[in-house]
């Protein structure tokens, strides 16, 4: 119960009454109203894999709603001693009431979920998803489309390994949009998500380039070739530096194209962009906050109360 | 039976019927039958089917299949029938069904998997996510696991 591994595990009611619960919890975010729903509570930040936003936006998430947090990195911990993923989370079973967890294995937030009573938010498994970025970034489509349905949105670059565009897929198509997936063919889509987007009925395009594309766009979503992920420098060099948006491209488009990124951005997005008022992700960063104090307020079974003052 | 007999009938074990033609041998494979048995088993391969036009048949003898090894064989025959003859009689007849998950059955082919770090205790499971056509994923990870590479990475 409360577990969120995939985006499966929220039903399309639920996913509207987080970003509801989100949108509330805003002031509470930035500081200005305390509202301390998780007091006693204690989040474990279980990163196993390096991360900035995501376990920071957790931590103030809890904190900002009177919760404690334990922060755990992989690195000088019985991990490296060998330690089997299972048996450290047995240790945080005991220690913690909900569990954020990062690593690089694909399908350690679901082998988390089994082996523990607490529930765990998956914050990123290897190539695998990552809903928490999912709610965010719905988040912040709502913000500026006033709406998550019947979009046009194009996601550019590592589609093979980014875990954010593989969870942020499967819920825009539940939703009716139409995706453009641009990669260079290396980076394609794998197999089995491509084929869950096409049994969604919308419109699926992959192809090589986005510029043609953007006329028609509700949202771009940039992300970046994750060297990390690579097998070898080589395969990395021949397709470093693909793609890259500056505001030049931004001249004939909608006037409310979103341009997103889940960050951090290496030359993906010029910084040109971000002075127009097309550019949202730093906006999109901060509102990893109120979306994840709603989605620990959700596995904790707490109710955001319907006026925050 | 218009056929002539290929092999003799069997006293007492388990006759499987309408596997695909050409596939007896994973069959074996699956069942872990390759390896440390000392009871006989017959194989015919490639015979004329009224039901699928051509089809192995493996009798295995002194052996009773249990209802996990036809979840097995429900991968590879998803059409076969099951006879377990005791005493030269055919005394009760199986059909096997493919159930919605693989349980320790195979582990995962993809080389990221959690369960493929050393010493994880829990238990291998496959989805199955789609009978016909065939598609089946890894229940942690989602990779999508091709026949071959199930029966290539059997438990």
């Amino acid at each position: 119960m409360g577990d969120l591994v995939t985006m499966d595990d929220l039903s399309d009611d639920e996913i509207t009454q987080i970003l509801d619960e989100a949108e509330r919890l805003v002031p509470v975010a930035e500081g200005r109203v305390s509202l301390p729903l998780l007091e006693g509570k204690v989040l474990a930040n279980m990163f196993f894999e390096n991360s900035t936003r995501t376990r920071m936006s957790f931590e103030t998430a809890m904190k900002r709603l009177g919760g404690e947090v334990l922060n755990f990195s992989s690195v000088g911990t019985s991990v490296s001693k060998g330690e089997t993923l299972y048996d450290t989370m047995q240790m945080i079973d005991g220690y913690a009431d909900v569990a954020a967890i990062r690593h690089p294995k694909q399908g350690a937030a679901q082998y988390s979920a089994d082996s523990v009573n607490i529930p765990i938010l998956n914050a990123g498994d290897g190539s695998g998803n990552h809903p928490t970025q999912t709610m965010l970034d719905l988040f912040t489509i709502r913000q500026a489309q006033d709406k998550i349905e019947n979009l046009r949105v194009i996601l550019v670059g590592d589609l093979r390994y980014g875990r954010t565009v593989h969870s942020l897929s499967h819920a825009l198509t539940r939703f009716g949009s139409s995706l453009v997936l641009v990669s260079p063919p290396s980076l394609r889509m794998p197999s089995e998500i491509v084929t869950d987007l096409r049994n969604s009925g919308c419109e699926i395009l992959e192809t090589e380039n986005f510029k043609e594309q953007l006329v028609s766009a509700d949202v771009i979503y940039m992300t970046r070739i994750q060297k990390e992920r690579f097998p070898d420098d080589d395969e990395y060099s021949k397709v470093a530096g693909i793609y890259k948006l500056t505001s030049s491209d931004l001249t004939n488009v909608k006037e409310n194209l979103i341009v997103m990124h889940p960050l951090p951005r290496v030359d993906e997005i010029d910084s040109s962009v971000d002075k127009t008022k097309h550019s949202r992700y730093f906006q999109q960063a901060f509102n990893g906050v109120p979306t994840r104090m709603a989605l620990l307020c959700r596995s904790l079974g707490v109710s955001v109360p319907k006026k925050v003052k | 039976m218009t056929e002539m007999r290929r092999v003799t009938a069997i006293r007492n074990g388990t006759v499987i019927d309408h596997i695909p033609s050409g596939y007896a041998l994973q069959v074996i494979k699956m069942l872990r039958m390759d390896v440390k048995r000392s009871t006989p088993v017959s194989l015919v391969m490639n015979v004329p089917s009224d039901k699928i036009g051509r089809k192995d048949v493996l009798k295995i003898e002194d052996r009773e299949l249990n209802q996990e090894e036809l979840d097995r064989l429900a991968l590879i025959a998803p059409e076969a029938s099951i006879a377990i003859i005791r005493n030269h009689v055919v005394s009760g007849k199986m059909k096997v069904e493919l159930s919605g998950e693989l349980y320790n059955i195979a582990s995962c082919s993809f080389s990221n998997c959690i369960t493929k770090a050393d010493r994880e205790p829990l238990p291998q499971r496959m989805k199955i996510v789609n009978e016909n056509p065939l598609e089946i994923r890894c229940y942690y990870c989602g990779k999508r696991q091709t026949l071959e590479e199930l029966i290539e990475n059997i438990i």
